[in-house]
This record gives C-alpha cells, structure tokens and sequence, in this order.
C-alpha cells in the first residue's frame, strides 16, 4: 500500500488544526469521510479537501506534500505510524505525542513536541520558542521520546522538561533548558544566555562551554565520564549528530543551587 | 564397560550429567584491560561450586572496545544459581563488592532475558540520593557519585532460565604432569567457546565429588571410585595404568554451548594423544535420574 498523501493544493487561507490527520485517526476512515474533516480554524473552517488533493491509502504512513507555517498541531497527540511533511509546520507540532514518528523536513513553530511523551520528531529545520516545552499553567514539558532538531532551537528550549531526550544541531536561543525537571538535552552549536535556569535535575550537554551562565552554577571539574560516551556513542549510532558532543573528560557545572541544583552542564574541552 | 580408542585415547562409554539452572550475564567495563580483568577475577572470586559458593561464575568471554557499550575494554561475565531469588542475591553482591569498587569500572546488561534481574536500581541506593537516572536508547542507567567519578551501571540484566550446569569431562592419565598438560590444553579450548564458563580454578577441578558422606552433616564428599590412592581398597573405576585423574566442569547459558564445549574438549584430548596427555576420557554422572541434560561423550566425537 502506498503512503496516504495530503498534496496541498496552495497555501492556506486561515491557519489550521491538523491534529484530526494522524495515523490512529484516520485508521478506517473512507477518502469521503476524511476530506470533509474541518481543519480551518476562522469561521471560514476549511475542509480537508479544499485544502488537499488526497491519494494513497496507507493511513500508518501519512504524507504531506508541502507544507505551510499555517500547519498547526501537526501530529499531535499521535500514537503510532509515520508523518512526513516535506515543508514547514506551525505552532505545537507533535504536541503531547505518544508514540510513532514525526518528520518535518521544514522548519516547525514554537511548542514543537510540546509535552511529548513518546515517539520521535525530528525537525530538519529550525524548530520556535519552547521545543519540548509546556503551555502556560502546565506543571511540565516534555515527558519521554527523542525530539531531534537539526537547526536552531528558539528560546527555552526544553522548558520544564522532565524525561526524554533533545538534541539540537544548530545551537539554541537563551534559557536553554530552563527549569528542567530531569532528561537531557544535548546541543551542538552553542546557546544564548544563562543555559539550565532554574534546573532542578537533568543534563544539558553542550559541545563548547557556556558563554554565560547563571551565578547559582558552581564547577565541578573535569571528570571522565562513561555516560557522557554512553550518550556520544547513541547519538552518532541514531543518525543525530555525525561526530562526539563530549570526548573523553568533559567540564561540568552543576546547579541551578537557586533550586534543587541536582541538574547538570557538561560540556566539551576541545 | 565399552571404549572406543582414538589416537591412542580410550573414550568411556559414558555421559556427563547436566542440571537445569538459571543463569544471568553481565558486561564489565574499565579504563585499561587491566582493570577489566581485576574487576572480573574478584567478581568471580570464590564462585567454583553452588555447594559453597551460592552461585558458579566466570568470565565468559574478553570483549575489544569495539564490542563494549561506552567503547572501553571489557569482558562479558556469567552467573549461575539454582534459584532465581539466590542468582539476584549474588548478582547484587558481587557486583555491589567486586565491580562498582573497582576504579572506573562500569556494569552493563549481558543478557536479553525473558525476566528481568535488578542490577543498578538496587545498587543505586549506594549514591545516597544524588544517583542519577538516564533512560535513552530504550535502556535505563544510574549513575553513581564515587570517588573516581561515576560508577554508571544498567538498571537491570536478564535472566535464563535454560541454563546448563554441571556439564563435565574426567581426563585419567598416567602421570600428574600428563594430567595437567591435558586439562590446560582442554580448558584453553573449552574456554572458548562462547557462552560458557569453567567455573573451577583455571578451569580444572581435582576434588570430584559425589553426593553425601559416611557423616551426616556432609553433602558431598570425595569420588572414591576415581581417587588413584584408593585403588586396590574401594570398588575404583580407575585401571593400573591411571595415576591422576582431573575434571573439567562447564556451565553453558544452553544445552548446545555445554555440548560444544564438551566438543572441543574432546577435540583437543584427543588431538594431544595419550603420550602427550590424558590416556583415558571419562565423564561424572549419578546414573541418568537426577540431571534433566545427558551429554553421552560417543555422540561427541569428532
């Protein structure tokens, strides 16, 4: 069977909610049932099919063919299977996914992978404000899977994030895990201002040293660690990153001691 | 009883007696290979016989850095008990001991089990509360503050319970000297074979036992029947040409890694020839009741 593809058909008049197209949702729908799904988010309230020109059938394997900054809650909530999109994607791309895995060969909005709990994104682009983060009043972010970024990451990325891994290729706005509970975060490319704000637990791991950092940080030296390998040898071994983050010793802050400060900076010497 | 010779090497009639058991497997890790071995050898320490040791262990096989998880030396090494709940005891003491007090040693899964065996989230407890946790990769760490770092170990191993143990070879020669040449050239290539230890000194035991005693408290005492100075006194199984006899034990995470091992034993034997080394091949068993694995040393042969 060949992949259920959404081929769009010009650009959105409104923005959209895609959350209804995701694998589990559209598991035994008929094409019919699907086009009349309404995505439109103004009181026009597209449909699908003014939108999409639809072909394949494979809902495990969703395709969508071009992609718009318009594209909100792209696989959100998605349990299992495959979504593509070949361009960009809005805001809370893969929010509070669960499972399954969703590429976005564009750049995403903020609140990609917002609260994710399993699965795996991938962003070949740029991803916004709050990669992995909460909403507002949410008690915390990203919950489990691997969020992969291969650009750049706004601001906070991986706010309130508590298991789970981020990984970001071209470097991060400020606040670079700010207020993480636990999980890791590793980032290729460096990171604006004061990276770990206000961490309680979790690793942020990063390939040059901080250029500035919080004053409730303290050095712990410079010590050998197998885990810091554990997670070089993953990364490269998952496609993520093409070379180390870390080699051998690495520098390590810990802190915030403004809160817990059980959290971690590890950073390369190279 | 019926021999067949080879090379000069008569072959009994006869098959070693194998029990079931339930076997776990860890990988150690460290700096240089040196520490590898430390680690392993204190480990494995004291774990000849279930009789008096809870539990059998050995180094199963070396591993590069190439085949290790975080890419350092290390050696993959196997436990066996004859109860699940004694191998987690033992698991977790010997690797609580002998492997996180060995300078930059790390602990790894050995074995995709069909249950699981607490590995570091018990031996966490030692970071009194600033262990970290890390699951990536569908695999969960701890990571333990010591005093040369971090102690990173598994969470958990795994547990089989299709493990073989008590398989083994008697090797009667002439001389002492004939004896020991033939039980390190077997051991060397039974040691090879991947997935089983010898769990004895080097490999070789020469206090083969049989069950109970003449005193109450006893549960196992020495095989008379193959001791060269009762000859003459007792019904003995050895001829009077036989002045040293040794035995090689194996334990095999499979029934067919204990045969291969027994193989290649009986490869090696009788590739050295009667001269040079064991006159006759003879292995334990208690007459085919109480072990569920027979490994009949004709079917063996090359």
């Amino acid at each position: 069977m060949t992949s259920l593809t959404f081929t769009l058909v010009s650009e959105p008049p409104e923005r959209l909610d895609l959350s209804p197209l995701t694998p589990q949702g559209l598991a035994g729908l008929s094409r019919r049932t699907i086009e009349q799904t309404r995505l439109g988010l103004s009181k026009r309230g597209a449909r699908v099919g003014d939108l999409f020109r639809l072909s394949g059938e494979d809902a495990e394997s969703i395709v969508f063919a071009g992609g718009s900054v318009r594209f909100d809650r792209l696989g959100a909530g998605m349990t299992e299977g495959a979504i593509r999109v070949t361009g960009d994607a809005g805001a809370q791309a893969g929010r509070k996914m669960s499972g399954g895995s969703l590429t976005i060969e564009g750049s995403a909005g903020p609140h990609a992978g917002s609260g994710m709990t399993g699965g795996r994104l991938d962003i070949h682009g740029d991803a916004g404000d709050f990669a992995g983060g909460p909403f507002t009043g949410e008690m915390r972010g990203m919950n489990g899977g691997v969020l992969v970024i291969r650009g750049r990451a706004g601001d906070q990325a991986g706010d309130r994030m508590r298991r789970g891994l981020i990984a970001v290729g071209g470097g991060c706005g400020d606040y670079a895990g700010s207020r993480m509970i636990a999980g890791t975060l590793a980032i290729a490319g460096g990171v604006g201002h004061l990276p770990g704000y206000l961490m309680r637990r979790g690793s942020i791991l990063l390939d040059r040293p901080p250029a500035t950092l919080s004053p409730s940080f303290t050095g712990s030296g410079a010590v050998e660690s197998v885990f810091a390998s554990l997670m070089d040898r993953y990364l490269i071994a998952e496609n993520i990153f093409d070379k180390p983050l870390l080699t051998g010793a690495a520098g390590r802050y810990c802190g915030d001691n403004a809160v817990l400060g059980k959290g971690e900076i590890l950073y390369s010497l190279r | 009883m019926h021999r067949v010779t080879v090379n000069g090497v008569e072959i009994d009639d006869t098959f070693a007696e194998a029990f079931g058991m339930r076997a776990t497997a860890i990988i150690v890790t460290a700096p240089t290979r040196k520490w590898v071995l430390e680690a392993a050898r204190s480990m494995t320490g004291f774990a000849t016989s279930v009789i008096g040791c809870g539990c059998e262990a050995g180094i199963d096989v070396e591993l590069p850095p190439s085949e290790t998880p975080d890419g350092r030396p290390g050696c993959r090494i196997m436990l066996f008990a004859v109860s699940t709940d004694e191998l987690q005891k033992q698991l977790l003491k010997r690797v609580g001991q002998c492997v996180l007090t060995s300078p930059g040693s790390a602990c790894f899964a050995g074995l995709d089990g069909t249950e699981p065996l607490k590995l570091g989230s018990s031996l966490r407890y030692f970071g009194d509360g600033w262990q970290i946790s890390k699951k990536f990769g569908g695999r969960h760490y701890w990571r333990i503050p010591v005093m040369d770092g971090e102690f990173v170990c598994e969470a958990a191993t795994g547990l089989t319970k299709k493990a073989v143990g008590g398989g083994n070879l008697l090797l009667l020669a002439g001389s002492n000297e004939q004896a020991l040449v033939a039980a390190e050239a077997a051991a060397e290539a039974m040691g090879k074979v991947p997935g089983v230890i010898l769990p004895f000194p080097g490999g070789v035991v020469r206090s083969g036992s049989k069950v109970g005693s003449k005193y109450k408290s006893v549960v196992a005492s020495t095989n008379e029947a193959y001791a060269p100075t009762l000859r003459g006194r007792v019904d003995s199984a050895l001829g009077a040409e036989i002045n040293a006899v040794l035995e090689i034990v194996i334990d095999g995470e499979t029934d067919t890694a204990v045969a291969a091992a027994m193989k290649a034993g009986l490869d090696t034997l009788i590739g050295l020839g009667s001269e040079r080394g064991a006159a006759r091949i003879s292995a334990g068993n208690y007459g085919g009741k109480l072990g569920k694995f027979h490994y009949h040393l004709k079917e063996l042969l090359p």
